[in-house]
């Protein structure tokens, strides 16, 4: 790939998804999938200015607890407290500063603060379940909060989703934007469940595990995890 | 790219996707009134293979100013796009399938080759079901500088209509758009 000049930008496109790296669009198994995707293929788009540009940072204020899930109520929410760590960079390895990221979970019964979650599962009037932060200059993130608990789901007979907490990511391109899940270590519903398994690559899949970190955690106070995202990034070695 | 820095996998944003993105923070106005440039009010649908509309989804934009320019450092005229225009909006969908934004019909955006493309947003749509966000754009029907846009000529003659914001002929300044994610009227979507 080459750089493209046009009036006075210059284009670096952006690196595709190595395959395998990415869930296909219709993964039978999550039988949402076939409904509400496309069965034609899609039209290749090399990249232009509308790609390549994306939102940047600004709409409106982190506020101080933001990133703290623990500390939006009168009193704290019932739950394993955790800390949940790490970097976000980009394929190349850089980091990726001041990006927005935003966070939801269930909260420790397993319980969606949303009006269309019926799992007889306790709320918890002390837990949102949402946050959102920026990454420093160095691509850091930190959020505090507890572990969600695992829940059901109606896709087959006895479906459980393995404890996650969805992340939202910007980047530096509309085309880097970035929503996924991320998981706990050694969660024995992985194997059963179609989301987590509709990522082919087995590598790939394991990206979306946090890793438990003993320098993470805090002595009597909360468990340790990191948990590092890579976003595509553009191709750094244009040739003349 | 490394091999040690693959691109973490996408999965869906579920069906509470409202908790964290768009409760507190959808942004349903592009343009402030007072924006250069000429009002439109977006109506998008989404709808499924059935036809039935998507009461979980969320629609983001990403669209340049009146001049074409967007309000990005890899863009090297954004120092002229007025400050208070950002270009990003979000909004979850209702009941109907439906949401809408207020903005401002952008500009043609430079294309390689020095060539330019016609104005049109950029579009992502999250939703259950969606594990890897669908890309597509909106341009407007009618609009002299489609016929010589490099994107479009890149979609089959017969399919380009999908990608083609309606005037509402009662309402001056409306436009609306149809997302069909499958089916007969299956809206083209990009691989980006
Ligand atoms: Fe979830």
């Amino acid at each position: 790939m080459s750089k493209v000049a046009n009036e006075r930008s210059v284009i670096h496109p952006y690196h595709r998804h190595p395959a395998g790296s990415q869930p296909p669009r219709v993964y039978e198994q999550y039988r949402s999938t076939p409904p509400r995707n496309p069965s034609k293929p899609l039209i290749f788009l090399p990249h232009t200015l509308s790609e390549i540009t994306g939102p940047v940072y600004g709409h409106d204020p982190i506020g101080e607890t933001d990133n703290d899930l623990t500390r939006q109520h009168a009193t704290a929410p019932l739950g394993e407290r955790i800390i949940v760590t790490g970097r976000v960079l980009d394929d190349n390895g850089r980091p990726v500063p001041n990006t927005l990221i935003e966070i939801w979970q269930a909260n420790a019964a397993g319980r969606y603060q949303h009006h269309r979650d019926q799992h007889p599962a306790p709320l918890d009037p002390n837990f949102s379940g949402a946050g959102r932060t920026l990454t420093d200059e160095n691509g850091n993130y930190r959020f505090i909060s507890i572990k969600p608990g695992a829940y059901p789901w109606f896709n087959h007979y006895n479906a459980w989703r393995p404890a996650h907490i969805h992340f939202s990511v910007f980047g530096r391109a509309f085309l880097s934007r970035l929503i996924t899940q991320m998981y706990f270590p050694g969660d024995p519903l992985f194997a059963h469940d179609p989301v987590y398994q509709s990522v082919p690559d087995e590598k790939a899949r394991q990206r979306m595990i946090a890793k438990f970190d003993l320098e993470t955690t805090q002595p009597q106070w909360a468990l340790g995890f990191r948990f590092d995202i890579v976003l595509r990034g553009p191709d750094a070695t244009p040739f003349e | 790219m490394t091999m040690e820095h693959v691109p973490t996998p996408s999965q869906t944003a579920g069906p509470y996707l409202h908790i964290g993105l768009t409760n507190t923070h959808s942004i349903t106005q592009i343009a402030a009134p007072g924006i250069l440039g000429e009002r439109v009010r977006l109506k998008c649908r989404v709808v499924d293979v059935e036809g039935a509309p998507l009461h979980d989804a969320m629609i983001e934009i990403w669209q340049a100013d009146a001049n074409g320019h967007y309000n990005h450092p890899d863009d090297v005229r954004a120092s002229e796009t007025d400050s208070r225009f950002y270009g990003f909006g979000r909004a979850a969908t209702d009941e109907s399938g439906a949401c809408e934004f207020e903005t401002i019909r952008p500009g043609n955006v430079p294309a390689p080759d020095n060539s330019s493309q016609a104005p049109h947003l950029n579009v992502a749509i999250f939703a259950r079901g969606i594990l890897l966000q669908l890309h597509t754009r909106i341009y407007f029907a009618g609009d002299p500088a489609n016929d010589s846009d490099p994107v479009l000529a890149l979609v089959p003659a017969d399919r380009r209509d999908t990608l083609m914001a309606r005037a509402d002929p009662k309402h001056p300044g409306s436009w609306w758009f149809d997302i069909h994610l499958r089916g007969d009227q299956e809206t083209v979507f990009f691989d980006v």
